[in-house]
């Protein structure tokens, strides 16, 4: 069918992206606060909480995130769940970058010299707030970039979701593909796309990263 | 309880401020890291206004002795009761009740770098005392002015010197107004010249009544300023009196020994 137009392309996938976008901020905020979380247990949390965390952090480090998926969609219908494709990505992506995200704050937070919580300590400050006013300005700091790095690897692995029939940006590529004939134009166009999203968040992450450190000279 | 003896052993000179019961009371403490026991049994009562100097060998346990009052360490063993209050590890609450009533000092500093320096002062009254923001403010004011840097109420920790910076942090265990200042060789990590503003700082203290726990390497100054000196020798209070006494008629041949490898 010849009577598609490089702008239709265009149209239909940035429609698609729309979902893509969707995905990744759902993944983002729900990562945020389950990282954080996870974060948490593991510096109060006692020793056994805190390998339990790590444990968590293995699992989901250690296996494919395409297994992730398949096993979180088709699993839940095998026990009975009837999951959407758009929610078993959302739960998917979410526990995978939870994972990763947890872990690169852990190491952010580790950063911060020991003197820092045994000074706050010592003038009574509960974990809570030398955690709030004293670590987390410090390690934030540090963390944007990495943070941010991942971020990008999040947008891209949204990617995977096509692989349970979600159309976003991937799965509208292939669609498209299928009925233009014309998979180098509708793959470089999906490509770009991608690197629509995913430059501003660097951009902005440098951006970040020096009115952080701005604020105080080392 | 209030009934306070005075644990000092046999032959060791009486603090001349000893009034009422001790600020601090420690009994029996023994603390191990792993099989390895650094503190072997400590028994020690300070009394309010005292001035009480440690020194021994690097490894004899000062800092762990200092960091097991205000719960940096845990110990296995013993008790240890500040102002009153009985350190209780595993209740948070009562850690923080009794840690407002113990400063502490640490050899690094520890200001908090991403705050101005009247901000680290004003952190720890505002969060756990409540204390209102003009009283707060006005009340940094004055201990930085103490401790000689008025004009320094808005400088980040990072444009200080070694010397200021140490002082900044005197200032701020102050604002918690604690009962006594524990400090962990808080010259040590000073060039020379700096070393005598902050012990000026100290010996104002310790004239205006604070009760003060020392681990020191400046003999000088213990000998000048402090009301007892312990000597801890393998995690034990090895010796301890009056600094003349310690200093000029050291009894036991490890501190004789300790002190004539100072001279060298
Ligand atoms: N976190 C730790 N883990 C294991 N051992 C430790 C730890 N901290 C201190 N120690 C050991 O405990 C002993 C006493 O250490 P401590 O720091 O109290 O000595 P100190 O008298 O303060 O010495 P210095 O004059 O060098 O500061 C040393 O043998 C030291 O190696
Ligand atoms: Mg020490």
């Amino acid at each position: 069918m010849p009577d598609f137009t490089l702008w239709d392309i265009l149209r239909n996938l940035a429609l698609a992206a729309r979902w893509t976008v969707a995905l990744s901020l759902a993944a983002f905020l729900g990562s945020a606060v389950v990282g954080l979380g996870l974060l948490l247990v593991r510096l109060a949390g006692g020793p056994w909480l805190g390998r339990a965390v790590g444990a968590y952090v293995q699992l989901f480090q250690g296996t494919p995130l395409l297994m992730q998926l398949f096993l979180l969609y088709f699993g839940l219908a095998a026990v009975g769940f009837d999951t959407s494709a758009w929610l078993a990505a959302c739960v998917a992506l979410t526990l995978y970058a939870s994972a990763y995200l947890t872990e690169i704050w852990r190491g952010c937070v580790a950063a911060i010299p020991r003197g820092q919580w045994e000074a706050s300590a010592s003038l009574a400050l509960s974990f809570g707030q030398q955690f709030r006013h004293i670590i987390l300005p410090q390690a934030l700091r540090i963390a944007v970039a990495p943070t941010v790095g991942f971020l990008v690897q999040v947008v891209k692995g949204t990617a995977l979701a096509s692989v349970i029939g979600f159309v976003e940006l991937t799965k509208a590529g292939g669609m498209i593909a299928n009925v233009t004939y014309e998979p180098m134009l509708t793959y470089g166009c999906v490509a770009l796309l991608y690197f629509v999203l995913c430059f501003p968040i660097s951009l902005s992450a440098r951006l970040l990263e020096r009115k952080l450190a701005m604020r105080t000279p080392a | 309880m209030s009934a306070a003896p005075n644990a000092t052993p046999a032959g060791a000179g009486q603090p001349h401020t000893q009034v009422g019961a001790p600020i601090l009371r420690i009994t029996a403490l023994r603390k191990s890291y792993g099989t390895h026991e650094v503190l072997r049994g400590i028994d020690l009562d300070v009394a309010r206004g005292e001035v009480v100097a440690i020194i021994g060998k690097s490894g004899s346990g000062k800092s762990t002795l200092l960091r097991c009052i205000n719960g940096l360490e845990v110990f296995q063993h013993g008790s240890l009761i500040v102002d009153g209050r009985h350190l209780l590890h595993d209740n948070p609450k009562a850690m923080r009740e009794l840690r407002q009533g113990v400063g502490m000092i640490f050899q690094n500093f520890n200001l908090f770098p991403h705050l101005s320096v009247g901000r680290n002062v004003m952190l720890a009254p505002h969060l756990v005392k409540r204390r209102p923001g003009p009283e707060n403010a006005a009340r940094a004011r004055q201990l930085l002015a103490r401790v000689g840097l008025a004009e320094k109420f808005d400088a980040m920790p990072d444009k200080l010197s070694g010397g200021q910076q140490q002082r900044v942090a005197i200032a701020r265990a102050l604002a918690m107004d604690p009962a006594i200042l524990l400090c962990d060789e808080i010259t040590s990590a000073l060039d020379p010249e700096l070393v005598g503003e902050v012990l000026r700082v100290v010996e104002s203290l310790a004239e205006e009544g604070m009760t003060l726990l020392m681990v020191t390497h400046e003999m000088s100054f213990a000998r000048k300023v402090a009301d007892r000196v312990i000597f801890m020798h393998q995690g034990l209070v090895h010796e301890i009196g009056p600094p003349a006494e310690i200093f000029s008629a050291p009894r036991s041949p490890e501190l004789r020994q300790f002190l004539s490898s100072l001279q060298d």
